[in-house]
């Protein structure tokens, strides 16, 4: 094991390489393993959602086409192949969780961050290997209990993501899927929250007491400084939303009422409910789920941050402002989750008082878009497909960020709430921003993961195809809310709304036409795995630590030694005996004139 | 084995303090619901267990001799395994507690003030639990390694938090139900 | 490539932001006393941060068109004045935007929701559920019958829980299945829900609110147009929540007057 050089390294922790495939690769307590394992799980899961959403969108333009294999999948849910309206409901609400917490929870947080946190901080591994792995684990089987929801006699749950009661408490009487589907949704969902503290626990005590000698806190690089922010976001949001499932468990199991009210009747039975507060599950789910949106984006923030540098060559314009403006945005976070409330029933004063804040975030997300803005202005701008979704990002970031900024009036959110444009909105901030987020993690990190270059060439084609096709697809979403168009609709069938239906064909052939796209991303990703050209070890002259080491890293990240850390990770566009840039770890002196 | 440098904090140290963090959080949100749910009108107000305060005292006596413990490591490790022992006695009490409970005819879905009893107790009893694994493992430890007192550290500041939780518990109950 | 995405990247933004120009989809007429007011805090948004959205993306499309990688051993540049003027500038700028829609847009959201209703409204009893609304008009004697949720009985169309029997005041309610409203009359909805969460949506009305089971939501507003238009749920509620909707007829006030008589002969 690692000898101490002359620098003593933090402590690390003591496990030895693995021995036998099942701790090698199954329980590994390796950070770069469980990295790998949970975008595993996030691509197994992306792929899922994908196709889930497929369906629906099949559904909304042609309603009565047969879907050959679905009638044997779902009897009751597609008899004949013909999906019913609430199996387009379950199926929303799979797509809808599995994207929010098995996507864009695991992949840019927990897998990224798994894989190149302690890299980049120079450490062995994470503070809590075991903690680590079990974070995977019962994530996984959360995953597992959530997908047999599909296979229970009932189905799955149809009351969204967001899972407001009563309609998710009182049980089956509320509809197909709220029975046992329900419930399992809901004992997921919980068991998720604990792998995500764990994971959350380790990232703080690792970002705090593992890093190696010179990597100081002004130092440490943007994605960490995003993993270690979204972290301390996570250990909040989580610690929310799982006294919350368990109330909701309860109300299921156990007969309590924390969210059902008195006098309920539910397909003409009188509920023996008394006293609860469906509002309650609106505050606490949202108290979460606000802030869950931020874990979803800011490690694409960091991502982007580290990324548009090493391409321009040359420094990220403000490095301070931008994580000040992201630790502001972690912190107002906190204050805002009122805004998917408005009109709730809550009293309207407080409408004022949650949407000041939430329209105050848009100054660091202003600030925060300039500085990638201003970043490109002058550099010399590498095309790289990681390069590509970042600026593809920063440019669906802008119009979801803005689409945020009507909804978070209440003055117009009267008439935006619950109609398409909330679902644009969302969509082009998370389901295309944040996925542009993953998106350029892997082209950039693919070569350390795996020691295999990425193919290029088809990795542009991708992001063109993609870009356009989340374009078409998301922005009409826009002008059908304008025209009041109602989200969770399981058809359009209202005077005013049928009008737009050749749009919705035009969105679900351009969502059909995006998914095949992403096609080409897996056929890449499997490719390159195996027949890659081999990756060099700093392959984007990059100057983080992660850079440093082989590709992909040994066992112990740095082969026995710990990198000792003389740089920030700003360092583009100097004189350096390498070219333009200083590694972090380099021996030679801050170049003048930089 | 790399060599450990003197730093303020260990990650175990630091992780436990995290951990405190979530847990306090965890709780705040249960406190949130218990007052929201207060002011209805199907909320049952009934007298705790009396047993609850003997385990709050034999609570408090285990946080004492884990003190005991971790000044005496060298002299050996029969204070944690008191320790350990009075942290079981705990959780005994609290299942009588419950059966008292039942007994009255008081149960989960009752009336949310019993409801939010057996939760908060059950939710504080199964982290105690982890404490109590932690303790176990070390009493494992302490005996075969040297240089547990890292971890004895951290597991001791966990231990207290329980102390600190569960007398922030018995308050909220006891004013509230 | 660089060139390939400032072009796509440019036209994707003129032909989005056309389309909101032209109001090729858009917001139906406003037939409310409190639209105006809505529609032109949203004509204000649209206009600052369209402008705002083209130029972001213009600009981005202008540098990635612009710093594309040549090869010429150019060094790069820097930011002109660095990271500072431009966030200072940057929060003043969005700065007084937000502050400028908040003042304005919160007098327009107290006036819809913090106002108290106007004393000669018209009350009208809403009830939600799983997947019908139901209207209650106090009949001649302006009083509402109390409800009780053991007697609600969908097949007899006890919709509400009345109690006819014992309750003096319950025998005239009239209850329909469209919400029927004079025109330029202030009409004060108490709504409330028999089993899970709705919510009531008039696009042109410009107006929502939930329903949420155990509360009793007032809300108000006044008509200006008569015509039938479709009041849908927006909360989902369930299997058949996209098929719940009824129809909100805004009528002259004698016609609203005739009809209520017909009502109560037929009831
Ligand atoms: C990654 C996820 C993500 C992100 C980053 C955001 C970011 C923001 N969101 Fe969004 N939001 C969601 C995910 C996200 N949201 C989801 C999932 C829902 C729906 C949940 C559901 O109901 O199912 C939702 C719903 C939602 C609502 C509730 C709507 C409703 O139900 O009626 C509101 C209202 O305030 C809102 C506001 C905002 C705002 C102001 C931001 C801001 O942070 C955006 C800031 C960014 C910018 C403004 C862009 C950059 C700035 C410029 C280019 C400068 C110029 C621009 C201006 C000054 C306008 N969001
Ligand atoms: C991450 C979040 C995410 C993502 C990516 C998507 C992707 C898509 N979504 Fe989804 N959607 C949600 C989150 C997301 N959605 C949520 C939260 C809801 C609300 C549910 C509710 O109301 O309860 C919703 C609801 C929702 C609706 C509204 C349903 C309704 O209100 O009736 C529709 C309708 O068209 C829709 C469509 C689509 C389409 C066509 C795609 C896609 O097809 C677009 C194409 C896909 C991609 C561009 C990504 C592919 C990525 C990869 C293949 C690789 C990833 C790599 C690694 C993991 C290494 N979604
Ligand atoms: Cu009622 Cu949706
Ligand atoms: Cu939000």
């Amino acid at each position: 094991m690692s000898v101490p050089t002359t620098a003593a390294p933090p402590a690390a922790p003591h496990h030895g390489p693995p021995q036998g495939f099942l701790w090698k690769y199954v329980f590994s307590l390796d950070h770069k393993v469980i990295g790998k394992q949970y975008l595993g799980l996030a691509l197994v899961a992306v792929c899922t959602g994908m196709a889930l959403s497929w369906l629906m969108r099949i559904h909304l333009a042609y309603p009565n086409l047969v879907i050959p294999g679905l009638g044997r999948l779902s009897p009751n849910g597609a008899p004949g192949g013909v999906m019913t309206p609430e199996y387009y409901l379950s199926l929303m609400t799979m797509h809808g969780t599995i994207m929010v917490f098995f996507v864009l929870t695991t992949a840019p947080f927990a897998g990224f961050g798994n894989f190149v946190l302690p890299i980049q901080i120079g450490a062995e591994d994470m503070a809590f290997p075991r903690f680590n792995m079990m974070s995977f684990w019962v994530t996984f089987v959360a995953f597992l209990v959530l997908v047999s929801a599909f296979f229970v006699h009932d189905g799955p749950p149809i009351s969204g993501w967001t899972a407001y009661a009563p309609l998710s408490a009182v049980g089956k009487s509320a509809g197909p899927g709220q029975g046992t589907g329900q419930l399992l949704w809901a004992i997921s969902i919980a068991i998720f929250c604990v792998g995500q503290l764990l994971g959350s626990l380790n990232f703080v005590a690792t970002t705090l007491d593992l890093r190696t000698k010179g990597m100081t806190l002004a130092r440490m690089p943007y994605a960490t400084w995003a993993w270690f922010i979204t972290s301390v976001i996570g250990l909040i949001a989580f610690s929310i939303l799982l006294p919350a499932c368990i109330l909701l468990i309860l109300d299921h199991v156990a007969g309590t009422s924390f969210f059902i009210p008195s006098g309920l009747v539910i397909s003409d039975a009188l509920q023996p409910h008394t006293g609860g507060s469906p509002l309650l599950w609106q505050h606490l789910f949202w108290f979460f789920g606000h802030p869950e949106v931020y874990i979803a984006i800011l490690p694409g923030f960091g991502i982007v941050s580290q990324i548009l540098p090493a391409f321009a060559r040359k420094p990220l314009l403000g490095p301070r402002v931008m994580i000040t403006c992201m630790a502001a945005i972690a912190f107002l976070s906190y204050t805002v989750w009122g805004h998917h409330m408005f009109l709730s029933g809550m009293n309207p004063f407080s409408a004022t008082l949650f949407s000041v804040p939430t329209l105050i975030i848009t100054i660091p997300a202003t600030i925060i878009t300039l500085l990638w803005i201003g970043t490109l202005y002058g550099g010399k701008l590498h095309f790289t497909t990681a390069m590509l979704f970042c600026i593809g990002f920063v440019s669906v970031f802008v119009s979801g960020g803005i689409s945020g900024f009507f909804l978070a009036q209440p003055s117009i959110d009267v008439y935006l709430h619950g109609t398409y444009f909330v679902v644009g909105h969302f969509h082009f901030v998370m389901g295309v921003a944040a996925m542009f987020g993953i998106f350029a993690g892997t082209y950039y990190w693919f070569p350390k993961m795996f020691g295999r270059m990425m193919n290029e060439t088809l990795g542009k084609i991708h992001f063109v195809l993609t870009f356009v096709g989340v374009y078409c697809v998301f922005m009409p979403m826009h002008y059908l809310g304008l025209h009041g168009d109602v989200r969770r609709y399981s058809a359009f069938t209202d005077e005013y709304m049928k009008g737009d239906i050749p749009l919705h064909r035009f969105i679900t052939i351009a969502a059909l036409f995006t998914g095949a796209v992403q096609l080409l991303f897996l056929y890449n990703l499997a490719r390159s795995r195996f027949r890659g050209a081999p990756a060099p070890d700093n392959p984007w002259q990059a100057t983080t630590l992660e850079w440093t080491t082989s590709s992909p890293p040994p066992f112990d990240n740095f082969g026995g030694h710990h990198p000792v850390v003389t740089h920030g990770p700003n360092e583009y566009g100097v004189q350096g005996q390498a070219g333009d840039y200083v590694m972090q770890n380099s021996p030679e002196q801050r170049p003048a004139g930089a | 084995m790399s060599v450990r440098v003197e730093r303020m904090t260990t990650p175990a140290r630091t992780g436990v303090w995290v951990g405190i963090a979530a847990i306090v959080l965890m709780v705040a949100a249960f406190t949130g619901a218990l007052i929201v749910r207060r002011t209805e009108a199907d909320w049952i107000h009934f007298r705790l267990p009396p047993i609850i305060y003997i385990n709050t005292l034999v609570l408090l006596a285990s946080s004492a001799t884990l003190e005991r413990a971790r000044a005496r490591l060298a002299a050996g490790s029969h204070w944690l395994a008191i320790t350990l022992g009075l942290g079981l006695v705990f959780v005994v009490g609290q299942v009588l507690a419950w059966r008292n409970l039942a007994g009255q005819g008081l149960f989960l879905a009752t009336s949310p003030s019993s409801a939010f009893f057996y939760v908060l107790t059950a939710l504080h009893g199964l982290h105690l639990l982890g404490g109590v694994a932690a303790l176990a493992y070390l009493l494992g430890r302490v005996r075969r390694v040297q240089g547990v007192a890292g971890a004895l550290d951290a597991a001791t500041l966990y231990w207290h938090f329980m102390g600190v939780l569960w007398l922030y518990l018995l308050l909220l109950l006891t004013l509230q139900l | 490539m660089g060139k390939v995405f400032a072009v796509l990247l440019t036209i994707i933004t003129i032909v989005s932001a056309a389309i909101f120009i032209r109001h090729t989809w858009w917001m139906p007429p406003d037939i409310s006393l409190h639209g105006v007011r809505i529609d032109h805090q949203m004509a204000e948004t649209m206009t600052a941060s369209g402008i705002l959205f083209v130029l972001a993306q213009l600009v981005l499309a202008g540098f990635v068109w612009q710093y594309g990688d040549r090869k010429d051993g150019r060094t790069v540049k820097r930011f002109p004045g660095g990271a500072t003027p431009m966030v200072a500038f940057a929060s003043i700028l969005v700065g007084a935007e937000v502050l400028t829609l908040t003042l304005v847009g919160s007098k327009v959201w107290a006036g819809i929701y913090q106002s108290p209703p106007d004393s000669g409204s018209l009350r009208i009893d809403v009830q939600a559920e799983q997947f019908a609304f139901y209207f209650r008009y106090a009949g001649a004697d302006g009083a509402f019958g109390g409800t009780h949720p053991d007697l609600i009985d969908d097949a007899n169309g006890n919709f509400f829980g009345l109690d006819p029997a014992n309750d003096t005041t319950a025998r005239d309610d009239i209850v329909a299945g469209s919400l029927v409203i004079p025109v330029n009359q202030p009409v004060l909805l108490t709504m409330h829900a028999k089993d899970v969460g709705h919510a009531f949506y008039v696009p042109e009305l410009r107006i929502q609110q939930d329903f949420v089971p155990g509360l009793v939501i007032p809300l108000h507003f006044t008509a200006t147009h008569t015509g039938k238009f479709e009041l849908v749920c927006t909360q989902l509620c369930g299997l058949g929540h996209y098929n719940m909707r009824a129809y909100v007829e805004v009528k002259t006030p004698e016609e609203f007057t005739q009809w209520l008589k017909d009502q109560a002969a037929q009831q």
